[in-house]
């Protein structure tokens, strides 16, 4: 843990306690960008966590990054806060100067396609992505694509200049399709992308999303306990009754899981390692997603079933999380590859060392 | 979260990495002289009092304790790696279990400074085996309601009862007893005490009960008139639940709640190749997945317990969750390669199937069964 971190996980759940309110989940849901919230979280230097200071960020490391979106997956924060400090990330890496507000960040989808053409005296990037993360409330987007000859260029667009067409997950949180028709871009704008390669930004945003899981999880175990402590059956609170003890004994047992396996693979990760840590998170926290959202609304009964009770804020985000940056499956079918394509030995050493 | 359930993230240090390459050449070595062979759930299966010494002499035993006792003073975490690395390999670590793991520790946590000097230096050189003696015909879950008795009888205690699933209480040299020193008032837990008794001594009989697999593993522990001097008390009389119970976390958090089966899902990952398809892929990626979660939870409850904490909870989570894991390695070995399991079958991958098969059903039930635990899981965070 880094020395800012207690200070930090202090601050933003009090903003969140704050600014993140039913209410306000239910407004963005509607359409309202919670721009309350974000001002105060971009006051405080929440936004740019993790980018160095020298270079307009507010320092920190990724760890710091992630316990933040943990907190913001915990409150069900309605906002692009994962996107944006990756979006910051990426500029930073490229030089490119860090940009206020709200960003969002192409691809979306590793199947999306995004190309760089050179022009006379500038640049032109083009293509399509879907399931773009907030799209709509941003003004720029940073994009990340490939010239016709193969070399990564990294840049951003301003949303003015694309074509948006409003989608939305699960959860009522924007994922737009983004048309990027040819849009010109000066050469200053443009940076060959060195330090931080597609596949590094994948997995990266799949650590977003194990944190913001992790964060929903715990979330979710606690309305639980409190509704199973507070509900009365049959003249004594449920939580009393031995079957549904032990699905909360169930269920705090993956929360716990995931919260570790969150943990230790921004550890690791930042320790330079390699995808596979952040595979088996992303992995362990969609395998909790399905037995911790049966159990939960379970529990819950017909309450947590309705729109009134904020369980579903919550369990409705991990439906949708747990496809993003790649599934369980998708990320344990790459894992199992690798794992066949070498010995034996090498799930042991995987999970040692 | 909530407190009981949070763990830190381990980072085992820098030196252990030259002791794991030790261990795995040592045992690479024996499994070339075919000192061994590779077992699943070889922490309960695997007997070799020979290999104990090995491991002795090596100093790999007590590896924890005091120098003073025989001990190496090396850290918990060294014993993790050393630990695991056994169990891994499926390596016979049954004769010394008991002894390392939980009865060395109770000893210097509440034994006397005699029962420290003559029991740990030979448990420390694999010369001397330990049983535990908590489970009776009438009690099982309920190990409060034992009714194996001492009785003061000027300055020996005289003891009656029995302790059955006493696990290879045939092999060992003593065993722990939880027994009645008082009647109960209000409270069961009380009047409880821990003894240490010499399973050759007069009036002890032990009595085997055969496994499913016609093993000899279990016994029935009968004690008639046994007497016991003052000085194999450990710790206070009618302090035995709480010692006990803080043995616990020890029992219920270590990799042999999650490996028992590693050797099968090894042998099961030799069989299938990269070919083997996308199924084949997802499922390995999946216990792949859940074997890292449940190490860094183990390690992380290891290293609370290193800063003196007892995460009794956590504990039990690892145990639960460890277990089911056990069998899930079962489930997809089965799934993913069609076989004819058999404890004399002509392949490894087939005997260490029908060996994790029918041992499965216990890995559930010692140390505390999954409902037990669950119960203890719900009571620790709130409900
Ligand atoms: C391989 C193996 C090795 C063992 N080694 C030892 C040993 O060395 N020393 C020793 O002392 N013991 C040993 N045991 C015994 C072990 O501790 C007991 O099996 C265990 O405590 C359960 O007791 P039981 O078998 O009597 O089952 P019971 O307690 O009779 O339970 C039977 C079933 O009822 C359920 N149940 C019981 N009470 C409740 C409750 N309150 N709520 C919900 N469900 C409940 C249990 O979960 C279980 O499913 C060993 C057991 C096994 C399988």
């Amino acid at each position: 843990m880094s020395d800012i971190q207690p200070m930090l996980v202090d601050t933003a759940t009090k903003i969140m306690k704050d600014f993140c309110t039913k209410e306000v989940i239910n407004k963005a849901e509607e359409g309202e960008f919670p721009h309350d919230l974000w001002e105060a979280l971009e006051e405080t230097g929440m936004t740019s966590i993790g980018i160095p200071e020298d270079i307009g960020g507010v320092g920190g490391d990724l760890e710091d990054a992630m316990s933040l979106l943990k907190i913001s997956g915990k409150f069900a924060a309605p906002i692009p806060l994962a996107e944006t400090l990756l979006a910051k990330l990426i500029l930073s890496f490229a030089r490119l100067p860090l940009l206020n507000g709200p960003l969002s960040l192409l691809p979306a989808q590793n199947n999306d396609q995004i190309s760089f053409r050179k022009t006379d005296d500038a640049w032109a990037v083009s293509g399509k992505a879907q399931y773009v993360p907030w799209a709509r409330d941003v003004k720029n987007i940073v994009v990340f694509g490939a010239t016709s000859a193969g070399q990564m260029i990294v840049s951003y667009v301003s949303t003015d200049d694309c074509q948006i067409t409003q989608g939305q997950n699960l959860a009522g949180e924007p994922r737009d399709e983004v048309m990027l028709p040819d849009i010109l871009i000066d050469n200053d704008r443009i940076a060959p992308s060195h330090n931080l390669m597609g596949e590094d930004i994948w997995n990266r945003g799949a650590l977003t999303r194990t944190a913001l899981m992790a964060g929903a999880l715990e979330n979710i175990l606690e309305l639980t306990l409190t509704y199973a402590k507070e509900r009365e059956q049959f003249g004594r609170p449920i939580g009393k009754f031995q079957a549904v003890k032990q699905q909360l004994a169930v269920l705090a047992g993956e929360v716990t899981a995931s919260g570790i396996a969150a943990d230790a693979a921004v550890s690791a990760y930042e320790q330079g390692g390699q995808n596979q840590e952040i595979a088996m998170a992303k992995i362990q926290v969609g395998e909790a997603a399905k037995a911790v959202t049966n159990i939960a609304h379970q529990v819950h009964g017909a309450m947590g079933f309705t729109d009134e009770h904020p369980l579903h804020h919550s369990t409705r985000r991990l439906w949708s999380w747990q496809d993003e940056y790649g599934s369980e499956s998708e990320w344990a079918e790459l894992l199992g590859s690798e794992i066949l394509e070498n010995s034996s030995e090498q799930v042991w050493s995987m999970v040692t060392d | 979260m909530l407190k009981e359930l949070e763990l830190p993230i381990v980072d085992l240090p820098k030196e252990t990495e030259n002791l794991r390459e030790e261990v795995r050449s040592f045992l690479s070595a024996e499994l070339h002289n075919e000192s061994f062979t590779t077992r699943s759930d070889s922490w309960l299966s695997g007997f070799s009092a020979d290999f104990s010494r090995k491991l002795g002499e090596r100093g790999w035993l007590g590896m924890t304790w005091p120098k003073k006792y025989g001990g190496h003073e090396r850290t918990a975490f060294e014993r993790f790696v050393v630990t695991e690395e056994l169990l891994a390999a499926g390596a016979p670590v049954a004769a010394h279990w008991f002894a390392d793991r939980q009865t060395g520790p109770l000893l210097l946590n509440y034994g006397t400074e005699y029962q420290r000097q003559t029991l740990l230096p030979r448990i420390v050189r694999g010369e001397l085996f330990f049983a535990i003696g908590l489970s009776e015909p009438n009690s099982g879950s309920d190990l409060a309601s034992i009714s194996t008795r001492a009785k003061k009888s000027g300055n020996k205690w005289v003891i009656n009862g029995s302790k059955i699933w006493s696990s290879g209480a045939h092999h060992a040299h003593y065993i722990v007893v939880l027994l009645r020193t008082a009647t109960h008032g209000e409270k069961k837990h009380e009047g409880l005490s821990q003894m240490i008794v010499d399973l050759s001594a007069p009036g002890v009989t032990v009595r085997p009960i055969y496994l499913m697999t016609g093993e000899h593993h279990f016994n029935e522990v009968i004690f008639e008139d046994v007497e016991i001097s003052e000085g194999m008390i450990v710790g206070e009389v009618g302090g035995g639940w709480k010692q006990s119970m803080a043995e616990l976390a020890y029992e219920r958090s270590g990799p042999e709640r999650f490996l028992s089966t590693y050797p099968l899902l090894k042998e099961l990952i030799n069989q299938l190749s990269e070919t083997s398809g996308q199924h084949a892929n997802i499922k390995i990626g999946k216990l792949a997945s859940r074997l890292w979660t449940l190490r860094c939870m183990s390690l992380g409850v290891a290293g609370l317990l290193e800063k003196g904490d007892s995460p009794n909870i956590a504990a039990s989570l690892v145990k639960d969750l460890g277990t089911q894991f056990e069998k899930d390695v079962i489930d997809v070995a089965r799934e993913l390669i069609p076989s004819r399991p058999s404890m004399n079958a002509p392949t490894k991958f087939e005997t260490l199937l029908a060996e994790s098969i029918l041992h499965a059903p216990g890995f559930t039930l010692r140390g505390g069964t999954t409902e037990i635990l669950r119960s203890i899981i719900a009571r620790g965070i709130g409900v």
